[in-house]
């Protein structure tokens, strides 16, 4: 009676079920009107009371979200809810997936380098969806919008939508919920609304009538590669003892705050906690995780993509900073030399500390980089010295600066790091370009608490934990040898453990001694096998 | 060069054959009928369900194999030679070694039942039954119902796949309380109302009389013993239990039981041949084990084992204490040392149980009634640290020890609600003790100063 049921696609998988319910349908046409809405207006539909149509337009793209969300799991018990992720072509790199990633790559390359398509206006008021924006935006901070006004609200509204479902998603782990009010509240309070407000303050006598940078106080160089440009210096300096204490909290930030907290917690507490590119990945990105690359060929690659990342902004800032200061000691006690010296001694201790105390630990390939970029570092440091020309490292500032704004502020964070969620997954920045998760992350494998301790002999190498890894970390590799997780990628989302169907992977800090603890024979077995063969 | 064969690529040859490679230069030769490369079988569920595709489910890399000089051949071996030292392959090609390892794992056991050999009747086991359950229950439109017959943990799993498929399932089970051969009675009991959370129709103490056919030898219906309702449904699950994987080698000369007899070391009775994993089976069991145990852990165990014996360093399979996992639809179940089921315990086995008042979370501390020595623990829906339960079982802890320390076990992601001031206050209306919970120390489970 049914012998055609399973042969009609030729599919190996048959015919699962992938489809969306009536309800689903209607929630995702209410999102698509919301967007409808803010597309129209970027074609200057000229919407007349732009405060009616802009809160209709975010409520039903966020209602849509949350609606479609609720028919997902209301419905369900407590639990992982991965079926059929394999199934559907938004998650599986199909169709529906592609779609998307060009979709979104397409809103990047307009948001980057044709804003004036969203309707930006060198002169006069602003047009289209920009336009639309205008009255949130002079509620905030009394300014008409900019692309990025129009960018950080959708943005907001993305972490906060999407972390919801997030929420109802996996309501049975408080280690995941915590986490995502933690991103939630940080995106927006401190990307968001606390910025807006700030720019109230400009020209304020508070700030001895300055004006300060646009600051999201939780971004933390290198990720705003950009905190130490000569225009924000001159902000911070310029509006009194808050714009100082502002500055002295950047650097506290890189050089205080984030070794001791990463150090404690491991950086997770900073990259799926706090971070806003982080928290778009765990909300809006949930859905994509499972497609990053697991291979130790994509391992590879990542090492060499994102430290070269963190050499060219280290390179990039030196430039920078250096450009803009002086070379009269008496006028001003950080000059270009002393500057360079600092930068130089700086790098020199951390290198000699790895190379003394921790190179066993580093792999080769690890090792030659190292010593291959300091170097080059050292070498171009030295330049500013014997060239004796005001150059530093061949280049001209402006233009290093330029690329890495472009290459890697635009290209590799925006239009690759989101626009391709549904193909490469979800932290393809975090992963390969974040100059800040790799900095973390060389401190996590070396210097701190943070570990995923495996639980003695408990897995059975099911793939879960690796699928399901955002960071693209092979994490049963490690699991199936009784061996703990220590690497500097991973951001410590939590998910390995939630989804690990036999409880063998716990996110802890711990001592740092036996922090990593590998096996060769796992426990169960017989314990004279066990000392004969794991005797390190 | 030794010759060092393998009969079958699950855990217990993989893990034989990786611990030969790190042990010694000899040639291996790994032969599966099944896959070209070695998966987590008891991942199978996952790829049905869409969590993981299939080539999640291999631990190596596909150049893992050549990498470490692991050869690969896909065959079935049809018959062993041990006078000659030779395999027949698939009937036609034959193979020497010089040491030969079975590890054939098990099939689904089947009872004689009428009609268990129809199409759309199968068990869960192999790859090519996964392939099988895609033909058979592809959706909810191709299968209306499938009933499900065994109550074990197979049984749960493939509960679990269909109804991911929103497939109506009937679950016979022939215990009148989920798996109460292991589970004590509250534990089972939490487990039954999990499952009819699940929407699975849940028949306990129920037994399967026949399978009946359609015109086109499909299966069509399943009649019930007890009852003679008929089901009508579109698959048969048989996931009564398993049986050692060894028919090929009846007429070798190798000593089978219900498997391959093996001694402590894993030898079988003609020299060179071993047998490990689910396929193997002790002349004695050893301690509270069974002779045969199909468990992922001990095929593990018995291939680190057999890897030092093969390499020259003859040692015993002498298995620690001993342990266990698996999950019933979203619960899971972690044991450690031994907790019978009031069908099986002994007299001076005593149960301490705690059951969370709403949540779908319990467990059973086991002890010795006049020494109170701590003999295992069985939880669900809360985690524990099992180098932590290895360690208190070889200091033959006492319960009120366990009880004490319990926090310190907890293997539960952080932020989760701790349970531990409950299980103790009950443990301590229980008994009559007076014990207060210790805070949690890195000291004690890490075990620095």
């Amino acid at each position: 009676m049914n012998h055609k049921t399973h042969s009609q696609s030729m599919a190996l998988t048959g015919q699962p079920p992938k489809n969306i319910t009536r309800n689903q349908k209607f929630a995702t046409l209410v999102g698509m009107f919301g967007l409808a809405v803010m597309l129209l207006a970027a074609f200057n539909v000229s919407f007349h009371n732009k405060t009616l149509w802009l809160t209709i337009s975010l409520s039903a793209l966020f209602s849509g979200i949350l609606w479609f969300s609720w028919e997902a799991y209301s419905q369900k018990l407590p639990g992982i809810k991965n079926d059929g992720v394999w199934f559907k072509s938004i998650s599986n790199k199909g169709f529906w997936g592609w779609i998307a990633g060009i979709a979104l790559t397409g809103f990047y390359i307009v948001l980057y380098f044709y804003p004036e398509y969203l309707g930006l206006a060198s002169k006069g008021a602003n047009k289209g969806v920009i336009a639309l924006f205008d009255p949130l935006s002079k509620a905030l901070s009394g300014n008409p919008a900019s692309q990025w006004f129009v960018y950080g609200t959708l943005y907001t509204v993305a972490i906060l939508a999407f972390g919801v479902k997030f929420l109802w998603k996996y309501r049975h782990n408080r280690y995941e919920r915590l986490r995502t009010f933690s991103v939630m509240l940080f995106q927006t309070a401190f990307a968001f609304i606390i910025p807006e407000l700030m720019a109230r303050l400009n020209g304020d006598k508070l700030l001895n009538g300055g004006s300060l940078p646009y600051y999201d106080l939780k971004n933390v160089w290198p990720l705003n590669y950009y905190n130490f440009e000569g225009y924000r210096i001159k902000g911070f300096l310029s509006s009194g003892d808050i714009g100082f204490a502002l500055l002295v909290f950047g650097i506290l930030s890189i050089f205080v705050i984030t070794p001791i907290l990463t150090y404690k917690y491991g950086k997770r507490w900073y990259c799926s906690w706090v971070c806003g590119c982080g928290g778009l990945a765990e909300t809006a990105g949930d859905s994509f995780r499972q497609l990053s690359d697991k291979s130790v060929k994509a391992w590879r690659i990542e090492r060499w993509v994102v430290h070269s990342v963190v050499v060219f902004v280290t390179l990039m800032t030196t430039a920078v900073i250096y450009s803009y200061l002086g070379t009269d000691t008496s006028k001003y006690w950080l000059t270009k030399s002393t500057f360079l010296i600092g930068v130089a001694s700086l790098l020199t201790l951390v290198f000699g500390w790895v190379m003394l105390f921790k190179r066993e630990q580093l792999q080769k390939d690890a090792q030659y980089g190292a010593i291959g970029y300091f170097v080059i570092i050292m070498a171009l440091i030295g330049f500013h010295f014997f060239s004796g020309e005001g150059h530093v490292f061949l280049f001209k500032s402006e233009t290093l600066r330029k690329s890495y704004s472009f290459l890697i502020g635009s290209i590799f964070s925006g239009v690759i790091g989101t626009g391709f969620y549904p193909i490469f997954g979800n932290r393809v920045w975090c992963r390969f370009g974040c100059p800040m998760a790799a900095m973390l992350g060389f401190q996590q494998r070396l210097f701190s608490r943070f570990r995923i301790t495996t639980n003695g002999g408990q897995c059975i190498s099911c793939g879960n934990c690796s699928t399901y890894c955002e960071m693209g970390i092979d994490v049963r590799a490690y699991a199936q040898k009784g061996e703990n997780i220590v690497r500097s990628s991973c951001v410590g989302c939590g998910i390995c453990s939630a989804v690990c169907p036999r409880g063998v992977l716990k996110l802890e800090n711990g001592p740092q001694k036996g922090r990593i603890d590998s096996n060769q024979v796992l426990l169960g077995n017989d314990v004279d096998l066990m000392d004969l063969v794991n005797q390190k | 060069m030794e010759n060092i064969v393998i009969i079958g690529n699950g855990i217990a040859g993989v893990t034989a054959a990786r611990h030969i490679r790190k042990l010694s230069d000899k040639r291996i030769i790994i032969i599966s009928a099944e896959t070209d490369h070695f998966f987590s079988r008891t991942a199978l569920m996952y790829v049905y369900m869409g969590h993981m595709k299939f080539e999640h489910i291999q631990p190596y890399e596909d150049w893992f194999w050549e990498k470490n000089r692991i050869e690969l051949v896909r065959g079935y071996v049809t018959q062993v030679n041990p006078e000659e030292k030779k395999l027949t392959i698939d009937n036609v090609s034959s193979l020497h070694y010089d040491k030969l390892i079975i590890a054939t794992g098990s099939k689904p056991n089947k009872f004689g039942w009428p009609g268990q050999d129809l199409h759309g009747v199968q068990g869960l086991y192999s790859k090519q039954d996964l392939d099988l359950l895609e033909v058979n229950a592809p959706n909810k439109e191709a299968c209306k119902r499938a009933v499900i017959v065994g109550g074990g943990l197979i049984g749960i799993e493939l509960a679990e796949m269909l109804r991911s498929r929103d497939i109506p399932v009937t679950f016979l089970v022939r215990e009148t309380s989920f798996w109460n051969g292991v589970l004590p009675s509250g534990e089972s009991q939490m487990i039954n109302e999990h499952i009819l959370e699940h929407h699975i129709d849940l028949r306990l103490g129920t037994n399967l009389k026949e399978i009946v056919s359609d015109e086109n030898g499909r299966v069509k219906s399943v009649i019930i013993a007890e009852t003679n309702e008929e089901i009508p449904c579109n698959l048969v699950g048989l996931t009564a239990g398993v049986t050692p994987n060894v028919d090929f080698l009846k007429d070798s000369g190798i000593e089978l039981g219900r498997g391959v007899k093996v001694n402590r070391f894993l030898e079988t009775n003609i020299k060179d041949i071993y047998a490990i994993g689910d396929c193997a089976e002790q002349h004695e069991a050893i301690g509270n084990r069974r002779p045969i145990e199909a468990v992922w852990y001990t095929g593990r165990m018995m291939g680190e084992t057999l890897a030092q014996t093969i390499c020259g360093n003859r040692i015993v399979y002498n298995p620690g204490h001993w342990f266990n996992s698996a999950k019933f639809l979203d619960i899971e179940y972690q044991t450690y040392g031994w907790v019978f089921s009031e069908r099986r315990k002994e007299a001076h086995e005593m149960h301490f149980h705690w059951r969370h008042p709403e949540e779908k979370i319990c467990l059973t501390v086991a002890f010795h009634q006049d020494s109170k020595q701590f003999m295992g623990i069985n939880t669900f829906g809360i985690r524990m640290r099992h180098e932590l339960f290895d360690r208190w079982l070889n200091e033959e802890r006492t319960v009120d020890f366990v009880l004490e320390h319990l926090t310190d076990a907890n293997f539960d992601p952080e932020f989760y609600k701790k349970h531990e001031a409950d299980i103790v206050s009950k443990y301590n209306a229980d008994f009559g003790t007076s014990i207060k919970p210790k805070k949690k120390s890195l000291k004690r489970i890490f075990q620095f100063n």
